[in-house]
């Protein structure tokens, strides 16, 4: 079937703007948003740009609003979609190139939470233990791939460069709730603030943007009872 | 022109480069260079487990591991470098762990394991639970655990820098490398003491494929086109579980749950042909399984795949060790694993063959194994070899963790004892001509229609199963499909993420590739592993129980033999 791509355009090598420019695509119902973004790229036009990899939503690098939503491009199947698809880059970071973000501004929020574990007590011989029940505390967090789907949908996020985001708070998360993690009061004191996780309104785009289906709203949720009620 | 001097660069940020970051991170002045952000890279896709012999729930021994990567490789794995893999596979598990990777747990809290194709007990006699995991996304907590860890030790890394060239002194020491920086279009060069190629393969030579679009070869290649010979590049492995038509990898995890492989009759086909291992038999023998089956009219309604099942498995297991792979069905073909087969076909994984090192992840020139200074490899762009003919699933995790941390430390060790060799005259000469090349030609031949044509060429006549004839066809094509590469022309000609250029680099750097795959197939006149040729059925000890190592010469090619070093197990005949 053929459809068509509307794609925001913007090279700031020669564009005072961004524009809109329209492609006519012939794809299969199955086809992915990355296989007709390809499709254009290598038989229409060679300077589209956008990043992309593992091309089945583990790598993170193809996140883009589609139709008004964040999502990755590679997961996005064209039986999903209409007849007219709008692809426009991620909200809220400065446009590179076409529908290619800056990502620094978003790893240095991801690097400031301190993502990794904390601990000194590593025993000299075998694993530290585990339950299942303490592992699976921070199950649903460990899946993010930093994609910025959530951080990008955040209404909050496009408005100020304070907040430092879902997909930051996701992450420290994944090691606040981790039982063998030393670290969680230096984590927590660094989101208890304005620009950590009291900065969110509980809006649920973030939730609904994630690709990897992760409980971002929930798990901020967690973060600020944490906060409050000490509940680690 | 930018100019960086460091005592080491690292080019690729997966599992091997980052490990041997983290070894020299706060020891040694080091750059990380990937064209990727770090946690892109193609670790991350990794599935199902990485192997140890914990005995974390069964008995096991790492002599068990060692046997199981030696005859799963066919007898082509250098038998000492096997027993560094498995003894040293336990350790790097326990430190990912302390690292804080978080592996699913046993009810007594330590790192769980389940089964996996090829791992058995005893020497053969079944199978064992030795691969760790986390849920079917451990490659993913790999790449992120050691990221965290680049992070925290605050490792220097260059994201999104494409590399362009390797630098060697004339005596042939290796002083370098040449990087493009993807979003100004600048070239640097980064002088340094020593260079670790952790770049990864290059299954993107072939149509169906798990790889990342990613996977181009770039570090084996441009080290081959300065003279660095590759070794069993024939050696390339089909994962039998893909996606159909996709070629998205599901794992070997799902076997190792208990799912089944069935035919276009409902037959659990692997048991007739591995009677002790079934479904578990290693990946080369179960994607000729299934060639077998399609090809005596036994697919799925006569047609060209088959069925991975798990529908029978309790759902709490799909949802809980498995939810990802069954997710991929679910998104990309419809199918709903709780309920029906998942269509399923061969897909072009991993490569066996890369740049030759020695068990310290040095790069070596010759079957003498003379080292080259400076210049290492680690990962799937290195073949140490520890995979052989056929690389046992979770291998390449425990691979990449070992050599990865052997190759930091010795580069440590390199650091302290050497100087810093002097660059060559206009060490950006190759890289920058071959820049202003592609943008100064406004006329000329496709990428996209070479690159199909690559892809579709390997698929036909270089893949399951191969014969003199196609392999012929194949060596053709691919001259002349390098001969119109040396006519393309790329439509974008700016500075700013020029990503028509790179493009063009990397089907570069996979032509070399794909040249080298048919050449050491057509060469090597035997079948061995996931080298299997109609014309000469069987394995020849006699002849070929020997590595290739394959060089460009002047209008041709030159195969050297490496003899396999074995140790303890006499070749075999390889039964499961």
């Amino acid at each position: 079937m053929e459809i068509t791509l509307r794609i925001k355009r913007f090279n700031p090598e020669q564009d005072q703007k961004a524009h809109f420019e329209e492609y006519k695509v012939e794809v299969e119902p199955n086809d992915r948003v990355l296989d007709a973004l390809n499709e254009v790229k290598w038989y229409q036009d060679g300077t589209l740009t956008y990043r992309r990899s593992c091309a089945h939503g583990i790598c993170g690098s193809d996140a883009m609003r589609i139709n008004g939503r964040n999502r990755l491009a590679c997961k996005i199947l064209m039986k999903d979609l209409g007849k007219r698809i709008t692809l426009e880059p991620l909200m809220g970071f400065k446009v590179e190139k076409d529908l290619l973000v800056d990502m620094e501004k978003f790893f240095d929020a991801y690097k400031s939470v301190k993502p990794y574990l904390i601990a000194d007590d590593a025993p000299a011989a075998g694993e530290r233990r585990q339950s299942p029940e303490q592992r699976a505390a921070f199950d649903d967090t460990t899946k993010c791939i930093l994609c910025a789907a959530c951080t990008t949908a955040c209404p909050i996020t496009w408005t100020t460069d304070e907040f430092v985001g879902p997909a930051a708070i996701v992450n420290a998360h994944r090691f606040i709730f981790d039982s063998r993690d030393q670290g969680s009061a230096t984590r927590l004191q660094i989101l208890n603030n304005g620009s950590g996780v009291w900065r969110c309104r509980t809006i649920f785009n973030c939730t609904d943007a994630c690709p990897r289906d992760i409980k971002v709203t929930e798990a901020i949720e967690q973060v600020k009872r944490a906060l409050l009620y000490e509940q680690v | 022109m930018a100019y960086h001097r460091y005592d080491a660069v690292i080019v690729g940020a997966g599992g091997a480069g980052l490990m041997a970051a983290i070894q020299m991170a706060g020891k040694a002045n080091i750059a990380v260079v990937s064209k990727l952000y770090p946690p892109r890279s193609h670790t991350g896709a990794a599935q199902g487990g990485i192997s140890a012999a914990l005995g974390n729930t069964e008995e096991d021994h790492w002599q068990w591991h060692m046997f199981d990567t030696v005859k799963g490789g066919d007898y082509l794995v250098d038998q000492d470098s096997a027993e560094v893999l498995a003894r040293e596979a336990i350790d790097a598990v326990l430190e990912l762990e302390h690292m804080g990777l978080p592996f699913n747990r046993t009810p007594d809290g330590r790192i769980d394991q389940r089964r996996f194709g090829g791992h058995s007990r005893n020497f053969g006699e079944g199978p064992v639970r030795r691969a760790c995991y986390a849920a079917d996304r451990t490659g993913h907590m790999i790449i992120q655990t050691l990221y965290q860890q680049g992070i925290k030790h605050n490792v220097n890394f260059f994201d999104e820098f494409h590399l362009l060239d390797i630098l060697f002194t004339d005596d042939g020491e290796c002083c370098g490398v040449i990087a493009y920086e993807i979003k100004t279009g600048e070239l640097h060069t980064i002088h340094a003491k020593t260079v670790l190629i952790a770049s990864g393969g290059y299954g993107r030579v072939y149509k169906i494929t798990s790889n990342a679009i990613a996977g181009t070869g770039d570090g084996v290649a441009l080290a081959y086109r300065r003279g660095i010979p590759l070794m069993d590049m024939e050696f390339y492995q089909f994962h039998p579980t893909g996606l159909y038509k996709l070629g998205i990898l599901v794992s070997e995890a799902a076997r190792g749950e208990g799912g089944i492989v069935v035919n276009g009759e409902g037959e659990a086909f692997a048991a007739r042909y591995a009677p002790t291992m079934k479904d578990l038999a290693p990946r080369d023998m179960m994607s000729r399984f299934i060639y077998q089956e399609v090809k005596e009219g036994r697919g799925i309604d006569g047609k060209d795949y088959v069925l991975l099942d798990v529908s029978h498995l309790p759902p709490e297991v799909i949802d809980e060790k498995l939810p990802d792979v069954t997710d991929f069905a679910r998104v990309y073909l419809g199918v709903e694993p709780k309920n029906e087969g998942i269509p399923i076909q061969p897909t072009a994984h991993y490569a066996m063959g890369g740049l030759p090192t020695n068990n310290n992840a040095q790069v070596i020139l010759d079957p003498a194994g003379t080292v080259v200074p400076g210049f290492y490899s680690a990962g799937e762009s290195a073949c140490v070899s520890v995979h052989g003919a056929n690389r046992l699933g979770t291998n390449s995790l425990v691979d990449l963790v070992v050599f990865g941390r052997r190759a930091g430390r010795h580069m440590l060790e390199e650091i302290q004892s050497r100087e810093l060799a002097e660059l060559p005259a206009n060490p950006e000469e190759t890289a920058a001509k071959e820049i202003a090349d592609l943008l100064n030609r406004d006329k000329g031949e496709r990428v996209a229609d070479i690159r199909k044509a690559m892809q579709e060429v390997m698929m036909d006549k270089v893949s399951v199963v191969r014969n003199e004839t196609g392999l012929l066809e194949a060596q053709k094509e691919i001259a002349d499909l390098q001969e119109a590469y040396r006519h393309i022309a790329i439509q974008d000609k700016g500075k700013r993420y020029n990503t028509d250029l790179l493009e063009a680099l990397e089907l570069g750097c996979m032509l070399d590739c794909a040249e080298t795959i048919v050449h050491g197939s057509l060469v090597r006149e035997e079948s061995r592993g996931a080298h299997y040729r109609e014309d000469f059925e069987a394995r020849d000890d006699a002849n070929w129980l020997a590595h290739s190592m394959i060089s460009r010469k002047d209008r041709g090619f030159e195969v050297q033999k490496k003899p396999v070093k074995i140790t303890i197990f006499e070749p075999k005949e390889r039964k499961y």
